[in-house]
């Protein structure tokens, strides 16, 4: 029997694997897409626990979860475009301007 | 009616202020010497006013409050006078004696730089002086007593560039401060002392009147006043703390006789004379003062004998007879120490003086010829008293006085402590014998001293023999004035086995009789020991005179030939028995050392240690701590995943 269980457990994975794309992906494309991952993993968990729980709130606030996602994603690609053209690069070592 | 006290210390405070203000700007030296010295004398005056109102009073203790210092519990100090027979004794021979010597200063330090320090300096210590001799409580007299100290720094060490000046003075500001911590320990004890009693005092009165609470020759009241002696002896120059006076002869003359032989060195006299009731009350501690006394008195004695340089010998004179004073002290003649501080005051400041005037002479004859020999050296003089007729006959004076000579004041002063010590109650023969000695080595090195400067050839280099002038009027009034008074000083105070009616005993009775009679400390003995002993000690005293004769003016070679002799005794004596030598290998070398270690190990390493250190562990912890701040993105987002980590995981185990 598929339990719930089995969907938080998915869920959970999905989300390690976007953290460690996060920490550990070269390309700055890369790290959005695994963002991406991340939040559609939290998006699982929100719809698995609506179906158990049998409320429909948690699914409801997967619209807005999707909206962040979309509106984050194109701010992001808006910065990582700035990025390249000050420094024709977008691999992560290069964000270093913070450094001391 | 004694309102005006305060004036008499105020006017050299006066004088000193503005000498030392503005006395660059005033460039004339009469101006700055004559208003030092006029206001010398108005102090003067003012005390001679109150020394016959005095007289005339029935009620001899007087004190006039000033202002209220301090008030502390139950303990009331207040800025307060104190007036009685003793101060009015002090006061007259400070301002007398100083303002004589303030007009020798004038003709004597003529052309000197730094002219209007000098008497800006003199009269900051003429009024220190008065407010200890005038104190009426110990902290007003702890005032003075650290400014005499204090001046008498700046005037040792005022031809400071000269090296062996500035270290001089060096010397006897911290001699004089280790008796001051004595003054201050038994100060602090004796305070401490009567508070337990329920007496909360520093006042003088008050302690005379309280004293009887503590107990009589008890532990306390020794330790007490054994401080107080300590600091005695760093003020008058005793041993163990009198070798900064003889180094202190680098200041000019006028200091030395001021301070180093009338005033500052008889500021531990009067301070035993001050508390004489506690001193009585501590048998244990006259003893100790009596040989303190007798054995400085022969010790400085001894070293006078073999001295070359005039002022020395005068230095280890004073030594000497404030070592009779100590003695007087402690055996329980306290008038008579007095008396004899009154009387030296007054040839030793004529014979301090009269060195200053052959020295000023000898100094104009050698810069005449273009000489570098030592001006105060005595080998280089003699035969002088032609040259110097006024000085001569005064200094002659004042020597025969310093002997003993009957009729002169030294006499009088110096045959009752003979007296005293032999038959005081507190006395012992053994005292008599040292102090006889000790006269008849004062005869001698005191005539010594005449005859190789006065009298036979003159050694002078012949280029200067001729140029050594008279002194001016303003050297010469104040050596005859002196002088007068070293002669006729003594008649105050001539004892009854003389046929006097000793005035000075009686006039300074309310302050010491108290003591004396509670303690019974009184000179017995029939007149006819006395006529003895007064003839034993004149015969000492002409024989040194005799011997002095014999040795430097008959046969001059025999000191050559006598210390030839006795080469290793000469030795020990001319070196000061090299107890300056032990000083400096016990005390000195020491704190030279600790001070070095001090300074190398535990200054440098530990607090500089401990301040780099501080500077170091900061620079480390930044070093640490800066690698948080990469500036890598992905540090940054490790850093949140890991905090996310860690605050999920404290809730969810929790």
């Amino acid at each position: 029997m598929i339990t719930v269980n089995h969907y938080l457990l998915l869920s959970a994975i999905l989300f390690a694997i976007g953290t460690l794309g996060v920490l550990t992906r070269k390309n700055a494309i890369v790290v959005f897409m695994c963002i991406e991952v991340m939040l559609n993993a939290v998006n699982l968990t929100f719809v698995a626990l609506s179906r158990h729980v049998g409320n429909m709130d948690g699914q409801i606030f997967v619209f807005f979860v999707m909206t962040v996602a979309a509106a984050e994603a194109a701010v992001g690609l808006a910065l990582i475009i700035a990025f390249y053209r000050n420094r024709e690069s977008i691999d992560v070592d290069d964000f270093n301007m913070l450094k001391w | 009616m004694y309102s005006n006290l305060w004036l008499i210390p105020f006017f050299p405070l006066l004088g000193a202020i503005v000498n030392g203000l503005f006395g660059k700007k005033i460039k004339n030296e009469a101006v700055i010497g004559g208003i030092a010295t006029l206001l010398m004398f108005l102090s003067f005056l003012v005390a001679v006013q109150n020394f016959f109102r005095l007289l005339g009073d029935t009620e001899k203790v007087h004190e006039i409050v000033l202002a209220s210092w301090m008030t502390v519990g139950n303990l009331q100090v207040n800025w307060e006078l104190l007036l009685d027979p003793l101060s009015a004794v002090m006061i007259l021979v400070v301002t007398g004696v100083g303002t004589l010597i303030h007009l020798y200063s004038i003709g004597y330090m003529h052309g000197e730089t730094g002219y209007y320090r000098f008497f800006s300096y003199l009269n900051l210590f003429a009024f220190s002086m008065l407010m200890l001799v005038l104190g009426g409580n110990a902290l007003v007299m702890f005032i003075g007593w650290e400014g005499v100290g204090l001046c008498s720094y700046l005037l040792i060490g005022y031809y400071y560039e000269k090296k062996s000046a500035s270290d001089a003075a060096k010397k006897a500001f911290v001699v004089n401060r280790i008796g001051d911590f004595g003054f201050l320990c038994g100060l602090f004890i004796l305070f401490w002392a009567l508070a337990g009693k329920g007496v909360w005092t520093i006042n003088f009165v008050e302690i005379a009147n309280n004293a009887h609470l503590l107990e009589t020759g008890g532990a306390l009241i020794t330790v007490i006043t054994l401080a107080f002696f300590l600091g005695a002896t760093g003020k008058s120059a005793q041993i163990p703390l009198f070798t900064w006076l003889p180094d202190a002869m680098e200041g000019p003359t006028p200091v030395s006789a001021l301070i180093h032989a009338a005033t500052m060195v008889t500021a531990g006299i009067y301070m035993i004379g001050r508390m004489n009731i506690l001193f009585a009350m501590a048998p244990s501690t006259m003893m100790t003062i009596a040989i303190i006394g007798a054995a400085t008195a022969f010790l400085a004695a001894t070293i006078g004998l073999a001295q070359n340089d005039i002022k020395r010998v005068l230095a280890y004179s004073t030594v000497s007879q404030l070592g009779y004073m100590f003695l007087a002290m402690g055996v329980g003649a306290f008038s008579a120490g007095i008396f004899h501080l009154m009387t030296h005051a007054f040839f030793k400041a004529c014979l301090f003086l009269g060195s200053g005037s052959v020295i000023h002479a000898m100094h104009h004859a050698y810069h005449h010829a273009h000489l570098h020999d030592d001006p105060q050296d005595m080998r280089n003089m003699g035969g002088l008293r032609s040259k110097m007729p006024i000085t001569f006959w005064t200094f002659l004076l004042s020597t025969i006085a310093i002997a003993g000579v009957p009729f002169f004041s030294g006499f009088f002063s110096k045959d009752e402590i003979l007296w005293w010590s032999f038959g005081s109650t507190a006395g012992h023969p053994i005292f008599w014998v040292v102090a006889v000695c000790v006269a008849g080595m004062t005869a001698f090195y005191m005539f010594r001293l005449v005859f190789m400067t006065f009298f036979g050839a003159q050694r002078t280099d012949a280029r200067a023999k001729d140029h050594i002038p008279e002194s001016p009027w303003t050297i010469t009034v104040p050596l005859i004035i002196l002088a007068f008074l070293a002669v006729v000083g003594g008649y105050v105070g001539v004892p009854e086995v003389l046929g006097g009616s000793n005035n000075f005993g009686n006039f300074l009775a309310p302050v010491f009789g108290h003591a004396q009679e509670l303690h019974h400390l009184s000179a017995h003995g029939s007149h006819a020991v006395e006529y003895t002993l007064i003839a034993l000690s004149v015969s000492i005293a002409l024989i040194g005179i005799y011997l002095a004769w014999l040795m430097y003016l008959k046969n001059p070679e025999l000191p050559a030939r006598f210390t030839a002799k006795f080469a290793s005794a000469y030795r020990f004596v001319f070196n000061k028995w090299y107890i300056d030598e032990l000083y400096d290998f016990m005390f000195v070398n020491p704190c030279k050392k600790l001070g070095t270690f001090l300074w190398r190990a535990f200054d440098v390493k530990v607090v500089d240690g401990l301040v780099n250190g501080c500077a170091w562990v900061c620079k480390g912890l930044g070093a640490g701590l800066r690698y948080t701040q990469t500036g890598y993105m992905y540090n940054y987002a490790m850093a949140m995943v890991v905090g996310v980590v860690v605050i999920v995981g404290f809730y969810v185990f929790s």
